[in-house]
């Protein structure tokens, strides 16, 4: 999708105006594994940039979650209490975890696919 | 040499397998300035030899007999069934690995959720962990719990909280910047009230009151209790207590001068992903098949690193099966009797040692269950005069609370029969 | 074979057991102890008798692996033989039935144990003390780094950060994080040994320590130990030595002679005393003299024969747990000490690193070895080469388990991929050895010819792999209040 964008940290973020949906990548799945928990914040809460949200866990691994833009949460994906395994199957789709209001404007190291491409490759060494 | 199965044939065989002319080549990689040529230690013994020596440093030490034992303060001397030892020492159990493989591990595996089930049961929370060392560390586990519930920075004490449970409290807290306090009011800054019940003088307290105060404050409520007790007092779950912790010696396990014993943690739900160490749930196969196997480990330190909230890597997991045979062997009505006929032994005992001259109840208002503290004229020389007349008498608390001179503890258990107690008091009265 | 819990085959009937009745006149709890005070409901035990309860534990038992049957070739845990007579040491009566608040004159022999046991540590890893109290290995090393906070506090220095290897276990950054540290990590080099240049680059007067194992977790020397010592020592830092690798060379050299300052040691790996299915084990931290004066509360001293125990200890991080330390534990592992002595530990040591080479050797060609040899006393291999035929190092594990050996340690370190770290011990025969080897390049054919079957496995024990994904996603379903079944323990269901 042309106006998908990602951070280093693997989170993508889709941009609707002032509204921001935030996230994990395909990568980022897969390298969990099966998801079995997400520990999110509430509705309300102020984000700053790279700020650690939460936590998204799998029986081997457990990861934390950055918040690649300012803002102030709208939404949280309740379907992922009861589902998180939505992350592995629809991650872009209905696995999208947050949606945020942005303060500010997008940050300029957004990685666009290409440069997102890139990142997955140096990891997976 | 002891153990060692290789024979220099071996050796050699093996050396020429590798394609190396002797183990220098294999140790190639070791500075030749730190190599030693021996260690600063006396060679091997026979294991007659060995056993001669190890018997006779135990010769060294004096045991008093467990029914004229009367000393508590956290280590108990109580009926140990042979089924215990019979199945701690089966080698499957004891020299079993760690149950990373759960497939190979059921035996270990199920005997600890049971010990799960056992301890959530007997402290009425929703769920309990695999263990922890020892009732000291458990405390300070659950205090960390409640440091990163709440995100507050401050426990307080209440009362006679064990003076080495407190230590060890303090030193967990140190580490991580946290405040440990004694008092009696919860504040904002209060992560949780942390209570003794029995205390440490083994008196009761108010437990359902510290646990609203903690409460209203915003703070969780850890109790720290007797298991045995729990056969006849309210247990945590009942009065609405968050975390329940304790010590399992009690439960099985010899005094051995301090150790190992096993500390005991559970919670209500909200609290269970904070638990530190092992957890074991059911799980399936593809046949349908119920199984155990660790679970919620992305919690743990091998995963989260510097993120976890404990460092603890194991549990004491021989300590715990050791207390679930007891708790399976004693079922609730062997427990509730164990508990109530100490109770009645130490009531009487009480009412006994009152009557001599000069002796009197410490806190002649609050009740106990099977502790319970005297003021003693001349307390260190009443404690000698019972060591020499082969008793091992009360302790001196005074020795951790300067407000409490002449104090000293009694514990009366069911194997303090009452020709013991007869005994006790012919001592005293000498 | 399957066993039921013992929650499901109570019977309410069963006779509890005869147990001494009070035989004093005496009132009823319920008589004295208001109703607040109380229980109301009865605990939910299991209702059994001994004979049932007899049979239910043998049959677990009979479902579990164990050194005692089985070779366990676990890296970094080392699975060596516990002897039996260290068992009928530590249930002596005269150790068993010791009150830790025993007048010290009553316990000179438990003193007298414990101060020996000290001394012989000392001797085998070249320090000045060694304190006995921690519980497990990542008590110890909470301990040790808790002293070298404190060292550096007494000299006003406040020094914010811990450096650690990539290749190292959790337990070491999560341990630095309780110690109040920052946590920095250190890239090993090509050959899996850490890199200076990066241990350079990070070094700074606000680190701490490093904390380093030896041989590393992929069982290589590291050969310029004694540079990486200068280095630390010259920011002001402290080297902080992990010995969950000491089997590796006991009697061929010593951690303080390389420079370490804190040496933490497993009496349940290198000094045999048993696993328990997890614990208990025990943990000691061996110190140089910068650190004495930190040990925690109390030390064992002895003069003029007498010992005792010293709780004046005014610069004493305190107590880590109640008592003297596990006690039982320390019995076991001094047992095992004066047997082998000094000439029967170092040639258990070479024996170690004997074994894991001449294995390693033997499976050279079935697995890829990620490093050269020679090895110490373990090594890490991989699976990778199994990967195109989509056979993965949990495969192998299980299919291990299928042919009655239990499986090496499996993805650890994480910087090889497909890891397996194998360690043979010195108590494994050279028939087991090449067992073992069999095993290894059966399972690596089948990889080609029928990698289902290495999917399937283990098919041979009481269960197959278990799906740890929906019993977390139940457990997780549990917490959040969606269901009522709690799977962390057994709920007697309501009739």
């Amino acid at each position: 999708m042309a106006d998908r964008r990602y951070t280093k940290t693997h989170e993508w973020v889709v941009v609707d105006g002032k509204t921001v949906t935030v996230g994990i990548t395909d990568f980022a799945q897969s390298q969990l594994g099966d998801v079995v928990f997400l520990e999110l914040p509430s509705t309300g809460r102020k984000l700053a940039l790279r700020e650690s949200f939460g936590v998204v866990e799998s029986v081997k691994a457990a990861s934390d979650l950055y918040s690649p833009v300012a803002g102030r949460v709208t939404a949280v994906n309740d379907k992922l209490t009861v589902n998180p395994e939505l992350v592995n199957s629809d991650p872009y789709g209905d696995g999208w975890i947050l949606k945020l209001e942005l303060a500010g404007d997008l940050p300029p190291d957004l990685l666009d696919e290409a440069a997102y491409k890139q990142v997955t490759e140096a990891s997976a060494h | 040499m002891p153990y060692l199965v290789h024979s220099e044939e071996d050796r050699a065989s093996m050396l020429e397998s590798i394609g190396v002319q002797s183990m220098d080549d294999l140790l190639v990689d070791i500075p030749q300035s730190l190599r030693i040529g021996s260690l600063d230690l006396p060679d091997g013994l026979s294991e007659y030899e060995t056993m001669s020596q190890i018997a006779s440093l135990a010769a060294r030490n004096r045991v008093f007999p467990d029914r004229l034992t009367f000393r508590g303060g956290g280590v108990y001397r109580r009926f140990i069934p042979a089924a215990v030892a019979a199945v701690t020492s089966k080698p499957e159990f004891y020299t079993a690995y760690t149950p990373y493989q759960p497939e190979a591990s059921q035996g270990t595996l199920q005997a600890i959720f049971e010990f799960q089930t056992l301890i959530a049961e007997l402290t009425a929370l929703d769920v309990a962990n695999a263990s922890l060392y020892d009732g000291a560390t458990a405390v300070a586990e659950a205090a960390m719990m409640a440091h990163i519930h709440t995100g507050r920075n401050e426990v307080m004490v209440s009362g006679y909280l064990h003076p080495e449970y407190v230590e060890v409290l303090r030193a967990f807290c140190d580490g991580r910047g946290i405040k440990v306090r004694k008092g009696t009011e919860p504040g904002p800054k209060t992560a949780a009230v942390i209570f003794q019940q029995p205390d440490f003088l083994g008196l009761l307290v108010d437990a359902k009151t510290l646990t609203e105060n903690a409460h209203a404050a915003g703070a969780l409520a850890i109790a720290c209790v007797d298991p045995i007790s729990l056969a006849i007092l309210s247990p945590p779950g009942e009065y609405g207590a968050d975390i329940a912790v304790g010590e399992g010696q009690q439960l099985g396990l010899s005094p051995s001068y301090g150790g190992p014993h096993v500390g005991f943690i559970s919670c209500r739900r909200e609290l269970v992903r904070r638990l530190p160490g092992r957890l074991i749930g059911i799980a399936h196969d593809k046949q349908g098949r119920r199984g155990f196997v660790l679970a919620l480990s992305a919690r743990e330190q091998h995963i989260r690193r510097e993120k976890a909230s404990s460092n603890i890597c194991t549990n004491h997991s021989l300590c715990a099966l050791a207390a679930s045979v007891y708790m399976t062997y004693m079922g609730p009505k062997g427990l509730r009797q164990v508990a109530e006929v100490s109770f009645k032994r130490a009531h009487v005992l009480a009412e006994r040692l009152a009557a001599l001259p000069g002796w009197e109840p410490a806190f002649p208002d609050r009740q106990f269950v099977n502790e319970f503290p005297m003021r003693v004229p001349k307390a260190s020389a009443v404690v000698r005069k019972l060591a020499r007349k082969g008793i091992l008498g009360p302790i001196e608390v005074q020795r951790w609370f300067r407000e409490l001179k002449g104090v000293v503890t009694f514990t009366c258990t069911e194997v303090n029969d009452a020709r013991a107690l007869d005994e006790l008091l012919a001592a005293l009265e000498a | 074979m399957t066993e039921l819990l013992s929650f499901e085959k109570s019977r309410p009937a069963a006779s509890p057991p005869r147990l001494p009745e009070a035989d004093v006149k005496g009132l009823d709890p319920s008589q004295v102890l208001g109703p607040d005070l109380l229980r109301q409901k009865a605990p939910g035990l299991p209702q059994l008798s001994e004979p049932e309860i007899m049979r239910h534990y043998s049959r677990l038992a009979s479902m579990n692996y164990s050194i005692s049957e089985q070779f366990y070739p676990l890296g970094s845990c080392t699975m060596k033989y516990n002897p039996v007579v260290n068992e009928v040491a530590a249930a002596l009566p005269g150790f068993a039935g010791l009150h830790p608040y025993q007048d010290e004159d009553t316990v000179q022999g438990a003193l007298e144990l414990m101060w020996r046991l000290e001394r012989a540590l000392c001797a085998v890893v070249g320090v000045e003390r060694v304190t006995l109290q921690p519980a497990a290995g990542a008590h110890g090393e909470w301990t040790a780094l808790r002293m070298i906070s404190a060292y550096h506090h007494s000299r006003g220095d406040n020094r914010t950060e811990v450096l650690v290897p990539d290749s190292a276990h959790g337990t070491n950054p999560a341990s630095a994080a309780l110690s109040g540290f920052q946590v920095v990590e250190v890239k090993s080099g090509p050959d899996g040994r850490i890199s200076l240049a990066d241990l350079e680059s990070k070094l700074s007067p606000r680190v701490a320590a490093l904390m380093l194992t030896n041989p590393n977790t992929l069982g290589l020397f590291e050969r310029q130990i004694l540079d990486i010592a200068e280095m630390v020592h010259a920011t002001g830092a402290m080297l902080y030595y992990d010995g969950a690798n000491l089997n590796a060379f006991m009697g061929i050299c010593r951690p303080g002679d390389m420079g370490f300052d804190a040496v933490h040691m497993n009496l349940h790996k290198t000094f045999t005393t048993p696993h328990g299915g997890g614990g208990p084990g025990a943990g000691p931290v061996g110190v140089k003299a910068e650190l004495v004066p930190f040990l925690p509360t109390p030390t064992v001293e002895r003069t003029n024969g007498h010992l005792k125990l010293d709780f004046k200890r005014p610069k004493s991080i305190g107590r880590v747990r109640s008592f003297y330390g596990n006690f039982g534990m320390l019995v076991r592992a001094y047992s095992y000490v004066v047997a082998m002595g000094g000439d029967g530990l170092t040639q258990a040591s070479r024996d170690a690193v004997l074994s894991a080479n001449y294995l390693r050797k033997q499976v050279e060609n079935d697995l890829e070895m990620p490093h050269e040899g020679p090895c110490m006393h373990e090594f890490v291999a991989s699976a990778q080469n199994l990967t195109h035929d989509g056979v993965k190092a949990l495969d192998v594990a299980k299919a291990l388990l299928d042919r009655d050996f239990y499986a090496p340690t499996i993805y650890f370190p994480l910087v090889v991929p497909e890891a397996l770290m194998v360690e043979p011990t010195e108590t494994e025969s050279k028939a087991n050895l090449d067992a073992f080897a069999a095993a290894i390049k059966e399972i690596v054919a089948e990889a080609k010819s029928n990698p289902q079957a290495l999917h399937d496995a283990p098919q041979n024990l009481p269960v197959g792999r278990l799906d740890e994904v929906a019993a977390a996603r139940r457990i997780n379903a549990y917490l959040q209040g969606q269901s009522e079944d709690p799977v962390l323990r057994w709920k007697t269901p309501e009739k």
